[in-house]
């Protein structure tokens, strides 16, 4: 295997390198420190997470509005869970149980009614969102202090020196990035989002893949509320808007296409890493919001045009 | 055009090529795909600009920078796939990029009566021009593609491959409107693989091999293999090859329901071919065969299991079906030749749910030395092979995956005539009685009586949806073939 294969076509490597340097430049050295890395990677450890299940829905030619929603009702969930006395894991299990029934509910209307994807999940945005405010009464629910919160503070040490979110993370991009490439499903996935009717023909079980992979990314929404909550230590229903516009930049910004067929794991987690270092770079050089805002904007833009003027010359037309 | 030269890359598409084409002249442009005579003609509808060399329209020069800028100087082109906006009006696809505007608002009325008189000029009024386009027939979809041109004041018309997607009627009404164009003056390039029909309609011929001018001449007096050998670059003695066949056991079996309904069995070690004529139910049936559509006039036995089954189950049941669509449904364009090769038959490329690339590619890469497929490796994306080299691949999948029984669709439509030989080559192969293992069965649909006349050992006509009964090919010609197909026998 290439470094291609790994990192789509490097050029978010690239971009992230750019980007990384510019900051380097603008705030100095101490921009590079182990503790600011890290501080970058816990800001980046939530979107890349719904990234990751983003992913799989983008290769696949769909795309789920819902995360940002779920993300809520995951924070809730939890929070409910603990304040009624429930283990931490089983509050955890709960609200990964309460996402992945999300995502399937997606995937059964997107297979068996055959709405388009783009509807269903801008309903149940709106939706999982409703229900969220419904459970939690419209307010932020406060809970008991557990072992949760202190998943991507780096005092309670993990493995390698990194709270134990984030190792989490770097797990489950390379679970996807096999899943992508090293399983019939991933394969399956692909075929899906390049030409939906040829992978019918070859046999692939088009509508058990949709139902699989909106679970999954809801599953994987879920468990970026798990994070917020961890970020937050409160269940809150309010939280996550508009999450899911990051988690489909980053998949955008990591190569990935919106018509189907293109995206790798770790891309998308290159991706999430460049807009929390423009972030994080921004505010601690002193850049206002609205700058951050266009320079990610800008970026996205940059990406994508990027990817088709190399596409374009390579094929030649 | 003189001397034209373009190169992607360090690839050289054309290397100098010339092309003249005079008024009141049907001149075809032939060669095997990969000449570059897709190149030639995107130069000369402005679709890509030329490194080098001249063009010159009416004997000033022309340089168009977009095909819309070719169409106002009166060059047009009809690609082989059609490109309308399918949600769009007749009307509106004619006049698509010169609708006649005041102060930038369309005029309707004006429009309507440009549309009327482009499709009228092509002697159609029959065409409504508010019509939604998706709702025409492919000839009707084409006509409106011609007018199109008409609309912006055609003078050299390009047709790449019109026929390929039309039924022989059709075909023959638009080689009418090309004879009627042509005597108005109308200069035409029309490009083929079918050399009947460049004997057929057009007055000279040009032959392009690997960028270059490989000879013309008149149409009508040079010979059928004398125009294969130029195009090909060397003799095709013999197109379809035949090697001992010893039919065995029925492997599908398909009985119509209704009275006096004909069956249709295939068996091991031989070739069956089902003609008829575009719109006749010959493609429903290969699909409704294959669990693509609904079974809905008969019974379906494949081998020990009967009745409906899905795609997946048909392959599992040894069943592989190739699709006369290879852009829309026979192959996943953006993915790599690897990936398509071995889309049905994942398992066996690693333990359990896995897959390893190193594995796909070594079962591609013995694929593409067997089809001799022509790409730079197993990891290109295949969408950017010619044709005949997709057709090779969607072909290949089926020999990946070891299937018992090949249904194909139009197997050689729209490719050259090397690939069209290396792949009956191939089907000769499969169901030899000197085939290595077992011999194979094939199912085949096609347009080209001739091929079905080589190839198959026994073909049945569908008609109006209705299938006749299989009769032995060496009993048929063309001529019975198509009197069945029209339903006159």
């Amino acid at each position: 295997m290439r470094l291609r294969d790994l990192f789509g076509s490097g050029g978010p490597l690239l971009g992230l390198l750019l980007v990384g340097a510019i900051f380097v430049i603008l705030v100095g050295p101490q921009f590079v420190s182990p503790v600011n890395l890290e501080l970058i990677a816990r800001q980046a450890a939530i979107v890349c997470t719904a990234a990751l299940g983003m992913t799989l829905v983008i290769v696949a030619a769909g795309i789920d509005l819902s995360v940002g929603s779920i993300v809520a009702l995951a924070t809730v969930t939890i929070a409910l869970g603990l304040r009624a006395g429930a283990a931490p894991v089983t509050a955890i299990a709960g609200a990964l149980l309460a996402s992945a029934l999300c995502g399937l509910v997606t995937g059964t209307l997107v297979t068996r009614l055959k709405v388009v994807p783009f509807i269903v999940t801008l309903g149940m945005m709106l939706l999982v969102r409703g229900a969220a405010k419904g459970l939690a009464d419209e307010r932020r629910l406060e809970a008991p202090a557990t072992w949760l919160t202190g998943l991507l503070r780096s005092s309670t040490g993990g493995g390698f020196g990194l709270p134990p979110g984030l190792l989490g993370v770097l797990l489950l991009t390379l679970a996807v990035a096999g899943l992508l490439r090293y399983t019939r499903f991933g394969r399956h996935l692909f075929a899906i989002g390049s030409n939906e009717r040829a992978a019918r023909l070859c046999g692939v079980q088009v509508e058990w893949c949709q139902l699989a992979v909106y679970t999954l990314s809801a599953t994987l929404a879920g468990l970026a509320g798990v994070l917020q909550f961890a970020k937050l230590s409160v269940g809150d229903p309010t939280v996550a808007v508009g999450l899911e516009l990051d988690v489909i930049a980053a998949v955008i910004i990591g190569g990935g296409s919106l018509t189907g067929g293109k995206g790798s794991a770790l891309g998308t987690v290159l991706g999430a890493t460049i807009m929390a270092v423009i972030q994080i770079g921004c505010s601690q050089h002193g850049l206002p919001n609205w700058i951050q805002q266009i320079v990610t904007g800008g970026i996205i833009v940059l990406a994508v045009a990027l990817d088709r003027w190399r596409e374009r010359r390579r094929v030649g037309v | 055009m003189r001397g034209i030269r373009k190169a992607f890359g360090a690839t050289q598409a054309l290397g100098g090529v010339s092309l003249e084409v005079g008024p009141g002249e049907v001149c075809a442009l032939v060669g095997a795909n990969g000449a570059g005579k897709s190149t030639l003609m995107a130069v000369l509808s402005g679709a890509l600009a030329p490194d080098g060399g001249e063009m010159l329209l009416d004997g000033r020069p022309y340089r168009p920078r977009s095909p819309l800028e070719a169409r106002r100087a009166g060059v047009a082109m009809i690609h082989q796939e059609l490109s309308l906006a399918p949600h769009l009006s007749v009307l509106e696809n004619i006049l698509l990029g010169i609708e006649p505007t005041r102060y930038g608002v369309v005029n309707f009325p004006r429009a309507r009566e440009a549309a009327r008189a482009a499709l009228a000029m092509l002697g159609h009024t029959d065409i409504a021009p508010d019509t939604p386009a998706a709702e025409l027939s492919p000839a009707s979809q084409q006509l409106v593609e011609l007018s199109r041109a008409f609309a912006a004041g055609c003078r050299v018309l390009v047709l790449d491959e019109p026929t390929s997607r039309l039924g022989r009627e059709d075909g023959r009404r638009l080689f009418e409107l090309i004879r009627r164009l042509r005597s108005e003056g109308q200069a035409v390039v029309y490009i083929s693989h079918f050399i009947g029909e460049v004997r057929e309609l057009a007055d000279r011929f040009v032959v392009l091999r690997d960028g270059q001018n490989a000879g013309g001449g008149d149409a009508r007096s040079t010979a059928h293999d004398e125009l294969v050998a130029l195009m090909v670059g060397r003799r095709v003695d013999e197109l379809y090859p035949r090697t001992p066949r010893e039919p065995g056991e029925p492997l599908l079996e398909f009985q119509g329901k209704e009275p006096g309904g004909a069956s249709l069995t295939v068996r091991r070690g031989e070739v069956v071919g089902i003609a008829g004529l575009l719109g006749s139910g010959r493609t429903r049936l290969l699909r409704s065969l294959f669990g693509l559509e609904p079974i809905r006039n008969g019974s379906l036995r494949v081998g020990a299991w009967s009745g409906p089954a899905s795609p997946a189950r048909r392959w599992q049941q040894g069943l592989g079906f190739v699709s006369e669509d290879r852009q829309q449904e026979g192959l996943a364009g953006s993915l790599s030749i690897a990936d398509n090769l071995t889309l049905s038959r994942l398992v066996g490329l690693g333990a359990g749910p896995l897959v390893w690339p190193t594995r796909q590619d070594a079962a591609a890469q013995s694929l593409i030395e067997r089809l001799g497929i022509r790409c730079r490796g197993p990891r290109q994306p295949v969408g950017e092979l010619s044709g005949g080299n997709q057709q090779k691949v969607a072909l290949g999948r089926l020999l990946h995956h070891d299937v018992d029984l090949w249904l194909l669709d139009e197997p050689t439509r729209g490719i050259d005539v090397a690939s069209k030989a290396r792949i009956y080559t191939l089907l000769d192969e499969l169901v030899s009685a000197r085939a290595a293992g077992r011999p194979r069965a094939v199912l085949m649909v096609s347009s080209g009586f001739g091929e079905l006349l080589g190839v198959c050992d026994r073909i049945a006509v569908t008609c109006r949806g209705r299938l006749g009964p299989l009769r032995a090919a060496a009993e048929l010609d063309e001529t019975s073939l198509l009197g069945a197909a029209v339903g006159a026998a």
